[in-house]
């Protein structure tokens, strides 16, 4: 199996964290098209095993280029950058009052019952998000500061685990 | 004039030539068969003309055993040897059935999966269902005159590792080759876009006789992707005939029952719910066998309210799958209704208040899924070129690990596309350990012990080494099925073990085989010609298909390469001339060896092919 390219290359797309999603989504339903197994399951043994890997390997390189933290995080690492490293937990000050704040008022809207409360921090949390993700297409593709991209894509972690926590509140309301 | 070539009966016929598959769903309630016949799927019905099968299975005393309506019939007389709803007990425990009290059966405990008490000894869910699998697979190749090369069997989406294994050992053991297990609510929205070339989100509701699923999916230019699904494996239908039968015994207040009477009120109650769908109440009346008697009425606002709650468990569920889709009510462009149980008003009323929007009903909810399947079964034989569709469906559940102190580490997160394999490393926590035990789990909750054990297995010669210092890589990889199969290696020393996950319930492979016998000496055909005869046809498949490979890419070989593939085939060849069905058994697996490079070649050569088209596109 060729696994030489990296999941851009595999995409034919650019390596850059701007990411036209439409190239994307469709390179990747031409790819599957061309390996998944449901293509070899009337075909001997070898070549569905071999369709299995392939399957697998296109799927995990669209997972990781579709996500907006595993994108950067992978395109950090191709320059030798481990972005995720336990031991590089500089973080701003003002984002991490602005974290506080925000984990405040989703213990608040639980603690209250406040649905709408949720439905609009959500919209809050969802806007910060895009853009810290314009930032780090800025950072990675113009400015190439990696050190700050890193920075950013650990912000971009805690805005993910934010808006699933506000997904459990939803949950827990709900129920 | 070309001659027509027709193959000796039974024999293999070439890759080119129709082949026969079969898509089949198998209820909690009724189970269907359906097939792809010029170009169109068809239901097969039975010799009576009726297309569904109640998923009911009687067992004499002895090795008679009814299947379907004879068995149905005989419910309230024979209720402990009459198995129905046989799907709820697949790969479950005896505490996880939570009804056990109310339902007429002399259960087992037995290791991971309950079993059966009958008059024809103790009988596993998984042989119960081959029962049923059987009967289709009889019903098919009666209809279609000639052996089935293989089945799409549907599964609940929600259905966990050991209830998909349970399935497919249930196809396995009524001799049916297994194609792919297919979600229900998918092989639904198949049978739906493909009739009504859809385009879009949509959801799909499926509440059958015992088990819930919603499904969001994309369809987009032949491409059925699953954006995220949940559900409820033990909810359905069932449990609204029960809300029915617990009012029928407020109202008697009757002795405690019979199996018997417990049957004929459940039976009344699922009638009842029936009729409530035309009407808007029904007289309930029955006599019981103490003599004591029944009468009163349910009006639907009455049965609305007693069921309203099992309404609100399948909301949930919804609610949650929308939101791992990353998607709100108002991007879903239309709600898919599957399962008998979606023709009660108080659903159908629920689901659009929900979705703002009327659901869709045109296809016949009990029929959709088997359609959907048979569909998918041809593509899978290899009936149909070029204008196939793609399905990219997810786990439903997430994947993961013990770890210390009791608590789950995801490996694999519910709604990932499958095929998908991750990989963990973990270390050792004592100084010089030499061994350590791979716990593997199924679930969403943090402790382990609230998750589904799906196996354990242990791996040894780790060489000793201080705490923390050993790496042990643990990798989970999800076939198209949905499978999971687990292994673990330490780093340094490359020592490995892994394990199929074939599941604590206990039903490993040699029992597979016993059963297989046993089934065997009972039935008429000649156990080793029947093995004889499949290896056989199995091997010309697979001579027939290097052959075409080897015409088609050829090319991709140098002399030598193409020499040793050659030379395997005509080894085998000369082995299918005997009648040493393991002998051609290692021949199959040698030619399967033999072509691995060349199937690895011929891929590289898709991919490359698949993306030159993709550049044409996006540049051109």
């Amino acid at each position: 199996m060729d696994f030489t390219h990296n999941h851009f290359e595999l995409f034919g797309l650019p390596q850059t964290y701007a990411l036209e999603r439409d190239r994307l989504d469709s390179a990747y339903r031409e790819l599957q098209n061309a390996v998944h197994p449901d293509r070899f399951a009337a075909q001997p043994e070898a070549e569905q095993r071999v369709a299995m890997q392939w399957a697998t390997q296109v799927n995990e390189a669209y997972q990781t280029l579709r996500h907006p933290v595993n994108r950067g995080v992978y395109l950090l690492k191709l320059q030798g950058i481990d972005a995720l490293d336990a031991g590089n937990t500089k973080m701003a000050p003002a984002f991490l009052m602005q974290q506080m704040e925000w984990r405040e008022a989703i213990e608040e809207a639980r603690a209250g019952k406040h649905t709408d409360m949720l439905d609009t921090l959500s919209d809050d949390l969802r806007a910060a998000h895009r853009r810290i993700e314009a930032q780090l297409a800025e950072l990675i593709d113009t400015a190439h500061d990696f050190a700050t991209a890193s920075e950013a894509v650990r912000q971009l972690r805690f805005m993910d685990k934010l808006i699933a926590e506000v997904g459990d509140v939803y949950e827990e309301l709900e129920s | 004039m070309a001659l027509l070539q027709i193959a000796e009966p039974g024999m293999s016929s070439a890759p080119h030539q129709h082949r026969l598959a079969v898509g089949i769903d198998l209820g909690t309630t009724n189970s269907l068969v359906a097939t792809v016949r010029s170009g169109l799927a068809v239901v097969l019905d039975d010799e009576a003309g009726r297309s569904l099968l109640p998923s009911v299975v009687r067992y004499h005393p002895g090795s008679q055993v009814d299947v379907g309506y004879p068995a149905q019939s005989m419910q309230n007389q024979d209720p402990h040897n009459t198995i129905v709803s046989v799907k709820r007990f697949m790969g479950r425990g005896i505490a996880d059935i939570e009804d056990v009290a109310s339902l007429p059966y002399r259960f087992v405990d037995a290791p991971g999966m309950v079993q059966l008490r009958t008059s024809a000894g103790v009988k596993s869910p998984v042989e119960v269902s081959a029962e049923i699998i059987k009967a289709l697979r009889q019903r098919a190749e009666a209809a279609m005159g000639g052996e089935l090369v293989g089945a799409v069997i549907t599964v609940p989406a929600y259905f966990d590792d050991a209830q998909r294994q349970a399935t497919k050992d249930a196809a396995q053991l009524a001799g049916l080759n297994v194609l792919r297990l297919l979600n229900e609510p998918t092989a639904a929205a198949i049978a739906y876009g493909l009739d009504n070339a859809a385009e879009g989100v949509y959801a799909v509701y499926d509440l059958g006789g015992g088990t819930f699923d919603i499904s969001i999916l994309r369809l987009s230019r032949g491409v059925f992707e699953v954006l995220a699904t949940n559900g409820d494996s033990a909810l359905g239908g069932d449990d609204f005939d029960q809300r029915i039968f617990c009012w029928m015994l407020e109202q008697g207040r009757f002795e405690p029952l019979s199996a018997c009477d417990m049957r004929l009120l459940l039976t009344k109650a699922r009638d009842a719910k029936e009729a409530l769908t035309e009407h808007t109440e029904v007289r309930v009346t029955a006599v019981l066998s103490t003599g004591e008697m029944m009468d009163a009425t349910l009006t639907q606002t009455a049965f609305n309210a007693m069921t309203a709650s099992l309404i609100g468990k399948t909301m949930a569920p919804t609610r949650k799958a929308l939101r791992d889709a990353g998607l709100s009510v108002d991007e879903v462009k239309g709600v898919v209704m599957v399962g008998g149980s979606t023709r009660m008003p108080c659903i159908r009323q629920a689901v659009a208040d929900f979705f703002k929007q009327t659901p869709l009903t045109n296809l016949d909810p009990d029929k959709v899924v088997t359609l959907g399947a048979a569909m998918q079964a041809d593509v899978l034989a290899g009936n149909r070129a070029g204008d196939d569709w793609l399905l990219l469906d997810v786990i439903p559940l997430s994947l993961g690990l013990e770890t210390m102190g009791g608590l789950t580490e995801k490996v694999i997160p519910r709604n990932t596309t499958i095929p998908t394999a991750r990989a963990q490393d973990f270390t050792t926590f004592r100084d010089g350990q030499t061994a350590m035990s791979v716990h593997v789990l199924q679930g969403e909750r943090e402790l382990a012990s609230d998750c589904r054990s799906l196996a354990r297995f242990e791996l040894r010669g780790i060489p000793p080494m201080v705490a923390g210092a050993a790496r042990i890589r643990v990798t989970f990889q999800v076939d198209a099925d949905g499978l999971l199969s687990v292994s673990a290696r330490e780093q340094s020393s490359g020592v490995e073990a892994s394990v199929q996950v074939k599941p604590s319930y206990g039903l490993g492979d040699e029992d597979i085989t016993r059963m297989l016998k046993d089934a065997f000496t009972h039935a008429r055909d000649d156990m080793y010609a029947r093995a004889l005869n499949e290896q056989i046809v199995d091997a010309q498949g697979l001579i027939a298909a290097t052959r075409a490979a080897l015409a088609e890419d050829g090319t991709l070989l140098d002399a030598a390469e193409t020499a040793v593939i050659e030379a395997s085939i005509a080894g085998l060849e000369k082995l299918i001339a005997g009648t040493d069905h393991h002998a051609i058994k290692r021949g199959v697996e040698a030619l399967n060896a033999a072509t691995t490079e060349f199937a690895q070649r011929r891929m590289d050569q898709n991919v490359r092919r698949a993306m030159a088209g993709q550049k044409l596109e996006t540049f051109g």
